[in-house]
């Protein structure tokens, strides 16, 4: 099951494919577009009606794709219909998250619903690997539902960060090193793994 | 000698001021504070991205340091870019009406509003350390535990200022394409209208596809007068909305001050948050896009001396890229669990895929059109318009992927948005658009004064390229290992990446400067000076006759 790691890495693949081979089509069209030899030339309407059938098509299976491999979109789109195998109810005010329990366990592949609540402004909750890498996140709006499920395929231990500015002392001041823990499957998720000492 | 003479003199004699028309002065006005206000851009991203990389004493308070991150994009987007396109259009669009600009006294007012208004705010932020960040996600702008309310009392009428010389631009535009000059015969309204918005466009298309002759053989209004009278209207919109948040947040920043604190709760985040991304989007997703394609349109054909490839499309696909513009916001909000699923899917991911579609049009139409007049010279108009294309064709479709609901969940509010998409779309997009039509304009709003080195001109172009893209990339890639944005990391997290990006940085700051200096040395300070005080010629001709030069 593919995790936020693998998805960013295809990511990265892709766009710096993409980047690299646009950066060489408009330098071989300045090349071309100057070249003294080079003679005028027409394109035909049909060409142009292709081009934009192409981006059309590309523009809507970009979201069809994702949303067939990407595993957590399904179940953020069907969430309300899924029962929650685990429920955490966690609060934010004045730039401080409360837990239920110190920590949060999770067991693998449990459905699990983050539940939080602002009692003030608006902030981000996210999970974040020891190699500082996102796992998920969200927006946490005052007066309004902010549930997050999620199902975790690997062992690992996060911390929890808020994802959005609230003042000049949020953001990276608003952490819980090592808050969640999920156990219980068989494979490691390696860039959240607890040094052992 | 030589060198302090030219400087103070400018290049084989500089600019003669006395030669230039009021509407000639008043745009380069505009230019010139928006270029200025562009440099105080620069140093402040600088400041940032020093900081970053190792804590300098300067911002060593977090309230200093997001005070800077506030008033940033202020400063950038409207303090430069609003007075760069809003002083480029105001010599456009009567020039492309083939007559005067309906107030030169009211342009003259826009840019010092404009330019006051971003002063002002600047200040806020500056002084009083007012940082609620230019989203101001309700309640943060009015909560005065942490702000002072006399600093957000300077900011927001800061912004208000900067709104009112908005409106004061559209009014102008407007007015010029619609009033009818004096001798002239009275311009019917109709056909302008149906042009400006681009209907004639869609009805050539149905006519001919009906077998029938064209609606218009010779629309009213030329192509890009049409992209400019429609992103004005989102302009106007957006001006509309910012006003009204700022009225909203100046109400509890009085009652604070008067010792009358309003219930923050009364107004719903979620909704507000909706409110506000629809009026701010209407910039980024809006009127940039618009303006844009329409620079892109003019700069081709001025370039080629030929018409545009596929008019017709082009006129039609303005008027779809307005109405897309009306309906993207949600991609804003996929991050917000309260907003409906399907706001999300059908505004948030479906809606704005069109704008892969509208601005893929954009590029085709203008490279064709380009490629159709082969061979060209490699200009400096050309090259940086060659470059603002490159910038739109790699951060566009980054704002796409990052428009969908799966990647959104690991890119929202990450380095990527802002580096990839946001920055590499403003530096390389639009900043290199609008260099290559300053470049353009030059000779006529200059009268043709002789640009001194262009040695500094391509290193300005090669650094702003460079040091774009690359910036945008190391910050993508440190979003894509889930550095956040709007985050202070000082224990070294990323730093790698932010010193890369700081020395890309680095080199957009030299360029700027280098085309600063390459602007002062061509005008010299006398020009400079010049430019600003009152025109001696007394004529509403957009320039000279020729025994006025």
């Amino acid at each position: 099951m593919a995790d936020s790691v693998d998805v960013l890495g295809a990511l990265k693949l892709v766009y710096t494919i993409y980047t690299i081979s646009i950066m060489l089509l408009i330098a071989w069209f300045a090349r071309g577009v100057v070249a003294p030899n080079g003679k005028p030339s027409v394109v035909k309407p049909s060409t142009f009606y292709g081009y934009v059938g192409v981006l059309v098509t590309v523009g809507v299976a970009i979201h069809i794709l994702t949303f067939n491999k990407i595993p957590w979109v399904e179940i953020d789109f069907k969430r309300a219909n899924i029962k929650a195998d685990q429920t955490f109810n966690i609060t934010v005010k004045d730039h401080k998250f409360t837990l239920p329990t110190d920590k949060l366990t999770i067991k693998c592949k449990n459905y699990v619903m983050f539940d939080v609540d602002s009692k003030d402004l608006t902030y981000g909750f996210g999970l974040f690997r020891q190699n500082n890498s996102l796992v998920l996140q969200m927006q946490v709006v005052p007066a309004s539902d902010n549930q997050i499920m999620w199902q975790f395929h690997k062992n690992g231990t996060y911390h929890i960060v808020s994802t959005e500015y609230s003042g000049p002392y949020g953001g990276s001041e608003m952490t819980l090193k090592n808050a969640v823990e999920v156990i219980g499957c068989k494979e490691n998720d390696k860039y959240a793994m607890l040094e052992k000492k | 000698m030589g060198f302090i003479r030219t400087l103070i003199n400018g290049n084989e004699g500089g600019l003669k001021t006395d030669g230039l028309t009021p509407t000639q002065k008043v745009t380069l006005r505009a230019v010139i504070v928006g270029v200025l206000y562009y440099g105080l851009c620069a140093i402040e991203g600088m400041l940032m991205r020093a900081h970053a990389v190792s804590p300098i004493p300067l911002l060593e308070e977090n309230s200093h340091y997001f005070s800077v991150m506030t008033v940033h994009p202020i400063v950038g987007i409207f303090g430069s870019t609003y007075l760069i396109v809003f002083g480029a259009f105001t010599f456009l669009v009567p020039h492309l009406m083939n007559k005067p600009l309906y107030s030169v006294k009211l342009a003259n007012v826009t840019w010092m509003l404009i330019a006051g208004g971003a002063l002002m705010s600047w200040l806020g932020g500056f002084i009083f350390h007012y940082a609620p960040l230019y989203t101001l996600y309700w309640p943060l702008p009015v909560d005065f535990k942490q702000y002072d309310a006399i600093g957000g009392l300077v900011f927001i009428l800061g912004v208000a200022l900067i709104m009112v010389g908005t409106l004061g631009f559209i009014y102008n535009i407007f007015a010029t394409v619609f009033y009818t000059e004096e001798g002239h015969e009275k311009r019917a309204i109709k056909p302008l209208i149906i042009s400006g918005l681009g209907i004639d466009g869609f009805l050539n298309i149905w006519y001919k596809m009906t077998g029938r002759e064209p609606y218009s053989k010779e629309p009213a209004v030329s192509l890009p007068v049409v992209a400019i009278f429609r992103g004005t209207i989102d302009t106007f919109l957006d001006a509309l909305v910012i006003l009204t948040c700022g009225i909203l947040i100046l109400i509890y920043i009085i009652g604070d001050l008067s010792g009358l604190p309003m219930d923050y709760t009364a107004v719903n985040a979620l909704l507000y948050k909706n409110f506000f991304w629809w009026g701010l989007d209407l910039i980024a997703d809006g009127l940039v896009l618009i303006y844009v394609a329409g620079t892109w349109y003019l700069l081709a054909m001025l370039i080629t001396g030929k018409k545009l490839y596929m008019q017709n499309i082009a006129r039609a696909a303005l008027l779809l890229e307005l109405i897309v513009s009306w309906a993207v916001w949600s991609h804003h909000l996929l991050g917000d669990q309260g907003q409906p699923n399907m706001m999300k899917l059908i505004s948030g991911e479906m809606v704005t895929a069109f704008e892969l579609v509208t601005q893929g049009i954009a590029v085709f139409i203008t490279l064709v059109t380009l490629w159709s007049a082969r061979p060209l010279k490699m200009t400096m108009p050309l090259k940086f318009l060659l470059a603002g294309i490159l910038g739109f064709m790699l951060a566009v479709p980054a704002g796409i992927l990052q428009a969908d609901m799966g990647l959104n969940r690991v890119l929202h509010n990450t380095q990527w948005i802002v580096g990839p998409h946001v920055h590499v779309a403003i530096l390389v997009g639009l900043t290199m658009t609008l260099y290559s039509a300053i470049y353009i304009l030059w000779p006529t709003l200059t009268n043709d004064v002789k640009i001194w080195s262009n040695k500094l001109a391509n290193f300005h172009f090669w650094g702003q390229l460079i040091g774009g893209i690359g910036m945008g990339a190391f910050m993508g890639m440190a979003g894509m290992d889930g550095m956040l944005r709007r985050t202070l990391y000082l224990n070294g997290e990323y730093e790698t990446y932010m010193m890369l990006a700081g020395l890309c940085g680095a080199l957009l700051l030299a360029a700027w400067f280098a085309f600063l200096f390459n602007v002062i040395m061509s005008i010299g300070v006398r020009g400079l000076i010049g430019v600003f005080l009152p025109s001696k010629l007394k004529t509403r001709d957009l320039v000279p006759k020729p025994q006025e030069v």
